[in-house]
């Protein structure tokens, strides 16, 4: 092992690089959102390009977090915090992915109207993004015990988000079976719930491995964990 | 051996959380309790009491200075070997006291067999070596035999068995420490003592050590000393951590399965050795 001191600093440069992604990531979230509420083409074809960012800072991460496993040999709270950096690096780019999935179908809605007023979605996006704030700022945290409960405190938020998305489920087949007309408009809308609901998920998993992080045990955060894959444009 | 005032003792001992360190509930072939040793007035180690289990490899570890080597050699009453020690508390083998008087520590010493950092062959022939120990105790049998059946489990014999009447000096690093645990099996050890036997060892002889390490402990217990962490999570089920600071000296803070120890250890002065802020 190098000087612990170098072995310090390499962890540190890690994290910020976490730190990093994670405000591309959730800036990715919040703009595909104001995209689609705002049916701004421009805004959302930014966010499809910017997903490149993304995908490179997570191999970035990836071959930093390889190299000091192969230089270090690392063990204890060192080892669970590079696998743990490892873990989030590639949970945030799948929220990436999401997000540009979101971008996505606001081109494919492009030049029709929307089928009512955007207030759910953006709510549980709110909720989403909220959850990615509290398990980073748990990752960040040097006390085990303040770490693991800030990383839990996310359950209940999964949990809203969740009911946020059976409502919005319910009231888009409703209005799809009252006109088929709506089926196309109301389809990609259910695709773009589906899509923060993942995103909300996927927030869950970052918020678990943190848990194990500060106390090295595996335990699931929030109620059911459900990782089935529905189509996204994501 | 000599007796140390509680008045000199009481400045060194404090106990460490019990909840630290494992115990079993099947008899232990080792066990020491409150075993304290000093050199002249200077403590190694401090109220040590642990349990070794049958067919195990227990991995002893800490920073230097911080008492492994005293402790390890405890177990074959090496110590008594060295000027103005004191020895303090029981170590029990086979739940009887190794240090009762009418113990021969010479016969303790086949029973718990040693292997050091350098390999020390004698300066006779391979076949020599090995014989040594089944000669001088008088075992009967077939010499032969026994020689080739040590150096088969010390993974030897088919490196050296057209070359037993050669010098053991002539062997490679590897092949002497090897040869020196033929030596150490050849009069049937219930366990044998390892003080960093990989030390001075190149990465294709350390593996070839660890691999029979793993392979011994199907039959032989074994009490490796080392400081390579890697080392010791690939070959011990157990691992003690012994620590020395400011306030105390040769104290067991730890003792723990080894993914304990290296992946979630209890005491954050084992976390920062292990990890390497301290040591």
């Amino acid at each position: 092992m190098l000087g612990r001191e170098e072995f310090d600093r390499d962890l540190g440069q890690l994290e910020a690089q976490v730190v990093l992604l994670s405000a591309l990531v959730e800036s990715a979230v919040l703009t595909s959102l104001l995209a689609l509420k705002g049916r701004d083409d421009k805004l959302a074809r930014q966010v499809i390009a910017d997903d490149d960012l993304i995908d490179d800072k997570r191999h970035d991460i990836e071959e930093s977090c390889v190299a000091l496993l192969r230089r270090e040999a690392p063990v204890a709270r060192d080892l669970r915090r590079i696998l743990t950096i490892l873990h989030l690096a590639g949970e945030l780019e799948r929220i990436g992915d999401y997000a540009e999935g979101i971008a996505k179908i606001n081109l494919l809605l492009s030049g029709k109207p929307l089928l009512k007023e955007l207030v759910d979605i953006p709510r549980m996006g709110d909720r989403a993004v909220a959850m990615l704030k509290h398990s980073l700022e748990a990752f960040l945290d040097r006390d085990p015990e303040r770490a693991e409960a800030t990383a839990m405190s996310v359950g209940p938020f999964d949990e809203e988000v969740d009911s946020l998305y059976y409502s919005i489920q319910l009231e888009l087949i409703d209005l799809m079976r009252q006109n088929p007309d709506n089926v196309e408009p109301g389809t990609y809308l259910l695709w773009a719930a589906h899509n923060v609901e993942r995103i909300a998920d996927r927030a869950t998993n970052i918020a678990e491995r943190v848990v194990f992080q500060a106390t090295g045990k595996l335990v699931r955060v929030g109620g059911d964990d459900d990782d089935a894959e529905a189509p996204s444009a994501g | 051996m000599t007796e140390m005032t509680e008045t000199t003792l009481s400045n060194f001992r404090d106990s460490p959380d019990p909840a630290n360190i494992i115990t079993f509930d099947e008899k232990p072939v080792l066990e020491t309790r409150h075993l304290s040793v000093l050199y002249g007035s200077k403590p190694a180690i401090m109220d040590v009491s642990f349990q070794v289990p049958r067919n195990e490899v227990i991995a002893i570890i800490g920073p230097s200075g911080s008492g492994k080597s005293t402790l390890l050699r405890c177990f074959n009453r090496m110590n008594d070997l060295i000027q103005n020690v004191t020895i303090e508390g029981e170590v029990f083998f086979e739940e009887e006291r190794l240090y009762a008087p009418e113990v021969d520590p010479t016969e303790i010493r086949f029973r718990i067999g040693m292997v050091f950092q350098r390999p020390n062959p004698f300066p006779k022939s391979v076949y020599d070596n090995v014989a040594f120990g089944p000669r001088i105790n008088g075992i009967g049998g077939d010499l032969d035999q026994l020689v080739e059946e040590s150096l088969r489990r010390a993974a030897l014999w088919d490196e050296v068995y057209d070359r037993l009447d050669d010098s053991a000096l002539e062997l490679s690093g590897g092949q002497q420490q090897r040869l020196c645990i033929a030596r150490a099996l050849a009069v049937d050890p219930e366990v044998i003592l390892m003080d960093e036997p990989a030390a001075s060892l190149d990465p294709i002889s350390t593996q070839a050590i660890e691999v029979l390490i793993r392979e011994l402990a199907q039959r032989v217990t074994i009490v490796i000393v080392t400081h390579n962490m890697q080392q010791a999570q690939r070959v011990a089920n157990y691992a003690a951590v012994l620590m020395t600071d400011e306030s105390r000296v040769g104290e067991l803070i730890e003792y723990g399965p080894t993914e304990q120890i290296f992946g979630t250890p209890k005491d954050h002065r084992t976390e920062a050795y292990v990890t390497g802020r301290i040591g």
